[in-house]
């Protein structure tokens, strides 16, 4: 399994101009790392629903790469996302999955056969044009400039250790710092959308 | 007969609405009665149309493409607008962007005991969220369904569109 600051310390040199948001406890950590945090964007957690947000969004904007950060935990509350965006097609669209087979945000219950899902194996299944799967940083940090530059919509599954949160709710760090309307806006100005 | 036929919702109605409203986007499940809408709107060079897989996905794929510009419309039926509640709750009211869903009634009827829970709880559910709604019948309601864009435009939230013609449906 990898940290996840190191899956997106190595992934970020390869950004580019790509518009990125996540999911998932770790997710939330993107933002440590991320040099563009115009180009960053939230979407709230709603029971797997970034996912969808997340292709919507590609969807809309076809010449701006879109990268999500999705944690498996959202994604099985949703998984049926992965058809749809299957069924589209959005070349733009770039979905990471960290996989630290619990949910961390409640204190670390594994999810549902937490150690035995491919999901590689079933978005490749389900109609994604690649898929890959890492549980070595090494081997992450010398594909993910190959991956980056791959046809969409491309799915990479990492093993990640997990960051297990067992404060209550109200003691924790607020994170992300901006809020949801506030990152939306910020985007919208960035990419010269109106109305 | 007659009046009986030009009275019902034709699915050119519809598009011509989504047309005059902007709509960029469709996010629907297809259901048995609305297969002639579903392929009126595929012919649509102006329009997409989302399948998704489940009515949950709607309200989030909606906000990611109003976020992107684009202005999408929701078309699902009521049993999955139930099925939504936590998506219409964090991802469209929350939110807080203009969302016009156009939902399929299931179960209502004019005359007579509605004995379709789907019915039954259909406004119940959009009362509870404060979600307001306009309920089209036949074509002379259609021009409801611009009023509901006029008002999810102003008041940047989801307004609901009811088709009450649910069982006669868009089928040839």
């Amino acid at each position: 399994m990898i940290d996840a600051m190191d899956v997106f310390r190595a992934f970020e040199p390869h950004r580019g101009k790509a518009i990125v948001t996540s999911s998932g406890t770790s997710g939330r950590r993107w933002q440590e790392v991320s040099k563009a945090p115009s180009r960053d964007v939230s979407f709230g957690s709603t029971m797997g629903q970034t996912t969808s947000a997340a292709f919507g969004l590609a969807l809309g904007l076809p010449d701006e790469k879109v990268v999500l950060f999705d944690s498996e935990g959202a994604l099985l509350m949703n998984l049926g996302v992965l058809a749809s965006i299957a069924g589209k097609k959005p070349k733009n669209f770039v979905h990471f999955l960290l996989d630290n087979e619990v949910y961390a945000t409640t204190g670390g219950q594994p999810v549902p056969n937490s150690t035995g899902i491919d999901y590689a194996g079933v978005a490749k299944a389900v109609g994604y044009a690649s898929a890959h799967h890492f549980d070595d940083l090494e081997e992450f940090a010398t594909s993910v400039e190959s991956i980056m530059k791959e046809e969409g919509p491309v799915f990479i599954s990492i093993k990640i250790l997990p960051e297990i949160q067992n404060m209550p709710v109200g003691l924790r760090t607020r994170t992300p710092t901006r809020s949801r309307p506030e990152t939306i806006a910020d985007l919208r100005e960035e990419l010269g959308i109106t109305g | 007969m007659v009046e009986q036929q030009a009275a019902i919702l034709r699915p050119e109605t519809l598009v011509d609405e989504f047309k005059k409203n902007g709509v960029t986007h469709v996010i629907t499940i297809p259901d048995s009665e609305t297969n002639y809408l579903y392929e009126l709107m595929l012919e649509q060079d102006w329009l997409d149309v989302v399948p998704i897989s489940r009515e949950g996905e709607a309200s989030a794929t909606a906000l990611g493409l109003s976020v992107a510009g684009k202005v999408p419309v929701v078309l699902i039926q009521n049993t999955g607008m139930l099925e939504s509640g936590d998506s219409i709750r964090g991802m469209a009211l929350d939110a807080g962007f203009p969302l016009v869903m156009v939902v399929g009634y299931r179960g209502w009827t004019r005359r007579g005991l509605i004995l379709d829970s789907a019915a039954k709880y259909t406004e119940p559910f959009l009362n509870a969220f404060g979600i307001n709604y306009f309920f089209v019948e036949n074509n002379s309601d259609g021009d409801r369904i611009s009023t509901a864009f006029d008002e999810a435009r102003k008041t940047r939230r989801p307004v609901v569109v009811l088709i009450g013609d649910e069982y006669h449906g868009f089928n040839r």
